[in-house]
């Protein structure tokens, strides 16, 4: 790598450094530019690597998503840009794309023999740099490093903005000017972002000089500071500098929260693109990159699928959370109607509340992962609104005394309750909450199914060795970051009775427990304090739309929570969940569950569709999910209790084998990637074609 | 100008290659690509492409043994059979591959196998044709068995 000492300081470390700087461009460049190539065409993938080598470029090649996930995760700050193929066996390239997106932030390119205008359209709007048509010429690639350097000016440029917007900002201003200038405050942001998150952050930072932009990694926990900034301020008046001061945290800059911003707004975009109620709110943000929340959110949901079923939905599930959190505090505004209630949701202060009123802990957790790297899969981001969620959500679900107020437990046991009946109660009553923060509580102490899991319920899920894998945090440490992750809805889980969460621990219940609660929670919270907006629109519509099981309207609810803001992420996991414990508890609830499961599949691919096919979606995600998790391993059992309402009747299967397979460990973070492989454009597609071909 | 004559042969082979459709300036990029540290890539890549092709296309014969068609898979097939051809340049290949989607996309299933007997003689032809220019390049001298023009 070509560490020249380039302008800025390209002195340490990485020789991505180099690369960081967007004004001081090493003399080399684009020479070394590293590539990751991913397509599953052995031909092409190889003709692909010499023409990039002749480029003068590093190339890593790999044949799978999940691989080049697994690669880039683990060495985060490796690559400056990807090229993905559209058309993959084991992930569409499309859900690859949006997961980068949003845990990487790197450019990708995506490619495809297909040159129709409608597959070229979702690479734009998944946020694709670039759509090359197959067979690439040499030409192509030869100033695919362009892309590279526009994001990073674009993220400079933010800032920048952003600052000049805010007036009184002097502070913000400078500390920008700082990092632009001198090297004399890099110490302090270093010092101050190493906090954030892993040392490649930091390293990266204190690597060149103020021009390098630093990688943040959006941990569930800062995405939900994020998201609660945001909604505090209103999606409209929401600017960087703001919000790096609602935040308040240290070592964030403001460039960061800018580009996060403008991901955001791209996911609540896509959200709002989908649902018909959101269109107000995404609107306003039509950014690409919303879209890659979105699809995050439907991962999520399958997460918490996951974790419902063993608890070790955590990474998957905050991430989907915060996908889901990040849509809906924007879409704050535009969600219309019911999303009335939801307006506190977005606001801050509600999920402050609750959180800090039930989670201190939860919090004090989260406050470690926020800058998490990696934060398994798409949870990074929106870890951060779901840590803030889960403390929510433990409140509401105690609000809402479904069952025990205090304990998130006995909410879930009401969801759970293997009787049936009473879950059935508490579903509903959890449906409607089904705000994303449920979603968020659970989903990071599943996500994080890791170490972190310090609320007592954490501490079930780390025992889950399965659940760490489920993270998957894209080079992160699992521990540290799933324990922000486990954290969260450990503390929701330790208020319910305990060990409602430990996914381990109790088979199905755990899961399902958890689930339930969150499932309250996402519900209520959606009412009052999550204010995720959208989803409460996706929600309400999809429950109009599905009367047939609570659960799948709460599914519903919480798939939409938590695409639009990090709770989504935790609401379709919850819902998952929810629906897993259904079945297993009852039979009876099978079919709901069933339902439930679709719907939360919809919910997560859809995000933002509210329309009855959103079930649909929901159980093809489902379906897609389990690819590798235990959730399969629970198939069998679940199987048959639940009998098919749906075609998919994946998600069923998955939760319950997630839940099953709690124990043995999770696996499964692979599977987090099946199910974000639909976006909500593709759900809503392809949901009908999942589900009647489902083995495609 | 090929001093050499069986230099000058290949590049003949290689001409008419082009010139009867069978090639299309993709493989050109290949030959582009070889170089003194990959002296052989384009018959390298040719001989991957053949090997993994030919799982597709078996895939695809089987598949149009299931009746009724699954035409949506089909396509799948022969969207990734497609990618593949098209990435080494083989232009008659790709032409009935392109064909072979339409009718999939029009449901027509007699279009569908016509089209793919069609497009497995193309294949075969291809692959004899280019062999016999690998096997000339090898004997004409390892360098610029390609020939291209500097």
């Amino acid at each position: 790598m070509n560490s020249s000492g380039g302008k800025g300081s390209m002195s340490t470390a990485s020789s991505s450094a180099a690369w960081k700087a967007v004004d001081s461009v090493p003399d080399q460049f684009p020479a070394g530019l590293r590539v990751l190539v991913v397509d599953d065409d052995p031909t092409c993938l190889i003709i692909l690597e010499k023409m990039l080598r002749t480029c003068s470029y590093e190339v890593t090649k790999c044949n799978r998503a999940e691989t080049a996930l697994a690669i880039l995760r683990e060495n985060k700050n490796g690559f400056d840009i990807v090229i993905s193929d559209v058309h993959m066996p084991d992930m569409d390239g499309f859900k690859l794309l949006e997961h980068i997106g949003l845990e990487m932030d790197l450019p990708v390119i995506m490619m495809s023999a297909d040159d129709g205008k409608h597959v070229v359209m979702k690479g734009v709007t998944h946020g694709a740099c670039d759509y090359l048509i197959k067979p690439v010429r040499m030409e192509a690639l030869k100033n695919i490093w362009q892309h590279v350097i526009r994001k990073r000016k674009n993220g400079w440029k933010e800032l920048e903005q952003s600052g000049s917007v805010e007036e009184g900002d002097r502070q913000q201003k400078q500390s920008e000017d700082a990092e632009y200038s001198s090297s004399a405050n890099e110490g302090n942001w270093k010092s101050s972002k190493k906090r954030k998150d892993d040392d490649d952050e930091t390293e990266d930072r204190d690597d060149t000089s103020t021009l390098k932009k630093p990688r943040v990694v959006w941990s569930v926990e800062l995405h939900q500071q994020f998201v609660a900034a945001v909604n505090q301020l209103g999606i409209d008046k929401a600017v960087p500098k703001k919000i790096l001061e609602l935040m308040n945290v240290p070592g964030l800059t403001r460039e960061n929260v800018a580009s996060h911003l403008q991901k955001y707004r791209l996911y609540l975009r896509r959200l709002s693109g989908v649902s018909p109620h959101a269109n107000n709110l995404n609107n306003s943000f039509m950014n690409p990159q919303d879209e890659t929340f979105g699809p995050l959110s439907s991962v999520n949901g399958l997460d918490l699928q996951a974790l419902a079923a063993g608890g070790q939905l955590p990474a998957q599930c905050l991430a989907t959370l915060q996908a889901a959190a990040l849509g809906r505090s924007n879409a704050k505004s535009s969600i219309p109607m019911p999303l009335v209630d939801q307006r506190n949701i977005f606001s801050f202060e509600n999920p402050k509340l609750r959180f800090g009123e039930g989670q201190q802990q939860l919090m004090n957790n989260n406050k470690q992962v926020n800058l998490l790297h990696g934060i398994p899969t798409t949870m990074e981001p929106k870890q951060l609104t779901t840590s803030q969620s889960i403390g929510n959500i433990n409140m509401q679900v105690a609000s809402h005394g479904v069952q025990s107020s205090q304990n998130n437990s006995s909410l879930i046991n009401m969801q759970v309750a293997p009787h049936g009946v009473q879950s059935s109660q508490n579903n509903s009553a959890l449906m409607q909450m089904g705000q994303p923060q449920f979603a968020h509580a659970p989903r990071l102490p599943l996500s994080l199914g890791q170490p972190i899991i310090s609320n007592g319920v954490a501490a079930n899920v780390s025992t889950q060795n399965g659940i760490r894998e489920n993270i998957r945090a894209p080079g992160y440490n699992p521990v540290p970051q799933t324990s922000s992750m486990l954290n969260f809805p450990m503390n929701h889980a330790s208020e319910l009775p305990g060990n409602s969460f430990p996914l381990g621990s109790t088979p199905g219940m755990s899961g399902c427990i958890s689930k339930g609660t969150f499932q309250e929670d996402f519900n209520s919270e959606i009412k009052g304090s999550v204010g995720f907006m959208p989803s409460y629109d996706i929600f309400n519509d999809l429950n109009q739309h599905k009367p047939q099981s609570w659960e799948l309207q709460n599914v519903g609810m919480t798939f939409d929570d938590s695409r639009h803001s990090n709770s989504l992420q935790g609401n379709l996991d919850l819902s998952q969940s929810v629906l897993v414990q259904q079945g297993f508890s009852s039979g009876q609830m099978s079919g709901q569950n069933r339902n439930a499961a679709l719907v939360s599949k919809a919910m997560l691919s859809a995000g933002d569709s509210t329309e009855p096919g959103n079930p649909l979606n929901a159980s093809q995600h489902l379906n897609s999910l389990p690819v590798d998790n235990t959730i399969r391993v629970k198939t069998e059992s679940v199987a048959d209790v639940t009998d098919n309402l749906f075609i998919d009747h994946f998600g069923q299967e998955d939760l319950m084998s997630a839940l099953l397979k709690q124990h043995q460990g999770i696996a499964p973070a692979e599977n987090e990637f099946d199910f974000d492989g639909y976006s909500l454009d593709n759900i809503q597609q392809d949901q009908i074609n999942g589900i009647i071909r489902t083995d495609e | 100008m090929e001093r050499n004559p069986m230099r000058r042969q290949l590049q003949t082979l290689r001409k008419s290659l082009f010139d009867q459709g069978y090639l299309d300036d993709q493989f050109v990029q290949l030959e582009e690509l070889q170089d003194d540290a990959n002296p052989n890539f384009v018959e390298e890549v040719v001989t991957l492409y053949y090997r993994d092709s030919g799982r597709i296309i078996l895939n695809i014969e089987q598949a149009l043994e299931r009746k009724p068609f699954d035409f949506n898979k089909l396509d799948a097939y022969m969207h990734q059979f497609k990618g593949s051809s098209s990435s080494i340049g083989a232009k008659k290949v790709k032409a009935e591959s392109t064909l072979f989607r339409e009718y999939c996309r029009s449901r027509n299933g007699e279009g569908c196998m016509r089209t793919f007997q069609q497009l497995k003689k193309e294949y075969a032809t291809l692959r004899r044709k280019l062999e016999a220019y690998f096997q000339l390049a090898r004997q004409a001298g390892p360098v610029e068995t390609a020939c291209r023009p500097k």
